[in-house]
C-alpha cells in the first residue's frame, strides 16, 4: 500500500504509481523496485504518476531518471505526469548533469589487473635505476663543481647535517650496538662450550662485529632514522613548491639541498661504524667476563691477535658507499613525492625499504670482491 | 520541513567564543532563516570564520546557544549530533578534499559511510553530483593535486552536498578564484540553492558575491554583529566600518559593474 513505486492497472492500462519520500534513505529500496518492475506484455508505454511523491531531493531525482533509463533500454517509453512544481527545477538539473555521464569503462578482471601490476612494478624497477644512476650523476657533477669552486659548496649546512645525523645518533647506536654485541657473545660462549671452544668466541666476536655486523647494523639504523627524514624533508619541501621555489632564484637544489646531505652521511656513517663496532666489542667483552667467566685481560689480548688490520679495513671500507647509497635512495624519493600526503608516506617507505635492500646488496657485493682478492 | 512560514534554520544566542584571554565572539547573536543566503563579513580576524566553526562544532564556545534545523547542539547525544551532521554541509577554505581519494571518491565517502547503496549507484550519484557542479566526467578520477583551484572548490562543493544537505556552510568559496571562476561559482551556489532550497551561510570577503548572491548580509566587529539586512540597508548603514566596507575605494569599483549585471 505505501510502496514507493508500485505496478497497477488502470482502465485495463498499466501504470506506474510512486508514493512517499524518494531521498536518500530510500534509494536503495527504489532502486531494488525499479530493477525489480516486470516488461511490459502490451502497449508499449506507461504512464508513472508522480503525484504522491512528497519528497523529493537528488537522490530521488536520480531514481526517476534511472527508471527512465531502466525502461528506455527495455524499448518502453515513460510518461511522468503529476510531479509537484517544486521537483521539476531538481530533476531538470539532474537529469542534465546526467546526460554527459558516460557509460562506466568495463572494469578489469581480477586476473588481468594483477598481472597488469606485476607488469608495471617490473618495468618501474628499471626506471628506478635509471633515476638513482641520473641522481648520483647530479649529486657528482654538483660535488666536481664544488671542488672547482669551493665557494658555492655548502659547509654551514654540511655541518648542521653532521650534527644531525652523527652527533645526535650517537646514544642510540652505541646502546644498539652494545646489546648486539652483548647477545653474540652470550650466545657464542653458550653454544661453543658445549664443545669446549671457549676461546674461539673472542675470534667469532671480532671478526663479525668489526667486518659485517658494525657497518652493517649502522647502515640500517641509519636509513632508519636519517634516510627516512631526509625523505620527508625533501617531499614536503616538494610538496610546497619550496623545491621549485629555489631553481626560480637561479640556484640548483642538487647543489643546496642534496649535496650537503648526501656528504654530511658520507662523513657520519664510516664514523658511527667505528664507534658502534667499538661498543659492540666493549659489550661482547662485558658479557665473556660475567657470563663466560674470561678476564678482560685475556678477552683485549685474544682480540689483538683476531683482528688484523685487513679486517678494520674491510669493515670501514664499506661505511662510506652504504652512506651514499643510503642519501641517493633518501635523495631520490624525497624528490618523487607528488602532491598527495599518502605520496609522502609512501615514498618515505619506499625511501627506507629500498635503501636497507641496496645496503644488503652492497654488502654482498664486497664480500665477493673481499673474497677474490684474498682478504 | 519548512512549512510555509519561514523557520529559523540557524538560530544563535550570546554566544562568546576566546582563545586565551583573547574574546573574540562577545555575545553575538544571529539568526539565518530557512532558505536564504546569508553572507557573512568582517575584518581580517575578526572572528568570521570562528563563528562559523563554533556553529558546525569544531570550536568549543563558552556561552550561549546554538540550534541548527531546531535543535540544540548541547543537549543532544552523540547518535542525534551525528544525524544533524548528516543535514549540513561544510566546504571549508581550502577544500579540504582527502588527498589519497580521487574526485569522485571524495563525494562518494560521506554516502558510503552513511547510506546502504550499491557500488555502481554510488558511482553514478557521484558523477551525477560532480556533474551538477561542473566537472567534466574526465575530471572525476583526478586526485585532489591533479585539480585547478576552481575544481577543488567545485568538487569540495559537491562532497558538501553529497547527502542532500539542508544547510550549507561555505567558508570564503570564492577565496583564490579568479573573478571569472568566482562569478561562475556564485552562480553556481545561487542555481543549486534554488534547486535544493538550501539554507545557505556563507562567510565571504568578495564585494560582488556579496552583491550577487545573497539575501542578506551580516557584518561582524568587534566581536559582534553591528548590522544585518539586505545591500540596500548596508549602504545606508552608518557604522564607520559598515561604511568603509561597503562603500569604500574597492566598492565604488565593483558596484557599477556588479549592479548593471543583475539588471
Amino acid at each position: 500500500m505505501t510502496g514507493l513505486l508500485s505496478s497497477v492497472v488502470a482502465n485495463h492500462k498499466p501504470m506506474l504509481v510512486a508514493r512517499g519520500a524518494w531521498t536518500a534513505r530510500n534509494t536503495r529500496e527504489l532502486a531494488a523496485l525499479i530493477t525489480g518492475l516486470p516488461k511490459l506484455s502490451g502497449p508499449q508505454s506507461q504512464i508513472l504518476d508522480m503525484s504522491g511523491v512528497e519528497e523529493l531531493d537528488t537522490y530521488g531525482a536520480w531514481s526517476l531518471d534511472q527508471l527512465i533509463r531502466a525502461r528506455t533500454s527495455l524499448g518502453e517509453t515513460v510518461e511522468v505526469t503529476g510531479l509537484a512544481q517544486r521537483f521539476t527545477g531538481l530533476v531538470e538539473t539532474v537529469v542534465q548533469a546526467r546526460k554527459e555521464q558516460p557509460i562506466e569503462p568495463p572494469r578489469e578482471s581480477a586476473i588481468a589487473a594483477w598481472v597488469i601490476d606485476v607488469g608495471r612494478t617490473t618495468s618501474e624497477a628499471g626506471t628506478d635505476l635509471k633515476y638513482l644512476l641520473n641522481m648520483l650523476g647530479a649529486v657528482g657533477s654538483a660535488l666536481f663543481a664544488g671542488l672547482k669552486k669551493p665557494s658555492t659548496f655548502r659547509l654551514t649546512s654540511t655541518v648542521h647535517h653532521v650534527d644531525r645525523v652523527a652527533w645526535k645518533a650517537v646514544p642510540i647506536i652505541l646502546l644498539i650496538t652494545f646489546l648486539i654485541g652483548c647477545i653474540i657473545s652470550q650466545q657464542g660462549f653458550f653454544h661453543f662450550r658445549k664443545f669446549g671452544a671457549d676461546q674461539y668466541v673472542v675470534d667469532m666476536i671480532a671478526i663479525l662485529v668489526v667486518r659485517e655486523i658494525g657497518v652493517l647494523l649502522v647502515a640500517i639504523m641509519v636509513a632508519g632514522r636519517s634516510g627516512s627524514s631526509y625523505t620527508a624533508e625533501l617531499g614536503s619541501m616538494k610538496m610546497r613548491e619550496e623545491i621549485d621555489a629555489l631553481s626560480t632564484m637561479g640556484l640548483d637544489p642538487v647543489t643546496v639541498l642534496l649535496l650537503p646531505r648526501v656528504m654530511a652521511l658520507i662523513i657520519s656513517v664510516p664514523i658511527l661504524t667505528f664507534l658502534g663496532s667499538m661498543s659492540a666489542l666493549y659489550g661482547g667483552g662485558l658479557v665473556a667476563w660475567a657470563y663466560g667467566g674470561m678476564s678482560p685481560d685475556i678477552y683485549i689480548a685474544r682480540l689483538q691477535e683476531a683482528i688484523t688490520l685487513d679486517h678494520f679495513k674491510v669493515g670501514m671500507i664499506k661505511a662510506p658507499f652504504m652512506a651514499l647509497v643510503i642519501a641517493i635512495v633518501a635523495c631520490a624519493e624525497g624528490l618523487k613525492v607528488r602532491g598527495s600526503a599518502e605520496s609522502l608516506g609512501l615514498q618515505t617507505t619506499a625511501s627506507v625499504v629500498k635503501s636497507i635492500f641496496l645496503v644488503i646488496v652492497l654488502d654482498g657485493l664486497f664480500a665477493m670482491y673481499f673474497t677474490a682478492i684474498g682478504i | 520541513m519548512g512549512g510555509g512560514v519561514k523557520s529559523l534554520a540557524i538560530k544563535v544566542r550570546d554566544v562568546v567564543t576566546g582563545f586565551g584571554d583573547r574574546v573574540v565572539l562577545d555575545h553575538l547573536s544571529i539568526d539565518v532563516q530557512q532558505g536564504e543566503i546569508l553572507g557573512f563579513v568582517g575584518g581580517s580576524g575578526s572572528g568570521k570564520s570562528v563563528l562559523l566553526r563554533t556553529i558546525i562544532g569544531l570550536i568549543p564556545k563558552r556561552a550561549g546557544t546554538i540550534e541548527v534545523l531546531g535543535r540544540n547542539l548541547d543537549t543532544l547525544d552523540d547518535n542525534e549530533r551525528q544525524a544533524i551532521r548528516r543535514r549540513w554541509g561544510v566546504l571549508f577554505q581550502q577544500g579540504a578534499l582527502f588527498s589519497s581519494l580521487t574526485a569522485r571518491q571524495n563525494v562518494e565517502f560521506a554516502m558510503r559511510e552513511n547510506l546502504n547503496l550499491t557500488d555502481a549507484h554510488m558511482a553514478s550519484i557521484a558523477t551525477t553530483k560532480l556533474a551538477m557542479v561542473g566537472l567534466t566526467a574526465q575530471d572525476t578520477g583526478k586526485m585532489p593535486s591533479e585539480l585547478s583551484g576552481g575544481m577543488t572548490k567545485r568538487v569540495a562543493l559537491a562532497r558538501a552536498l553529497a547527502l542532500d544537505p539542508e544547510v550549507l556552510f561555505l567558508d570564503e568559496p570564492t577565496s583564490g578564484l579568479d573573478p571569472i571562476s568566482a562569478a561562475d561559482f556564485d552562480i553556481l551556489i545561487r542555481t543549486l540553492q534554488r534547486t535544493l532550497g538550501l539554507t545557505v551561510f556563507m562567510v565571504t570577503h568578495d564585494l560582488a558575491s556579496l552583491h550577487t548572491v545573497c539575501d542578506r548580509i551580516a557584518v561582524l566587529a568587534e566581536g559582534k554583529i553591528v548590522a544585518i539586512g539586505p545591500m540596500a540597508a548596508m549602504l545606508q548603514s552608518d557604522h564607520p566600518w559598515v561604511k568603509s566596507y561597503f562603500r569604500g575605494r574597492r566598492a565604488a569599483l565593483i558596484e557599477p559593474r556588479t549592479s548593471s549585471q543583475s539588471h
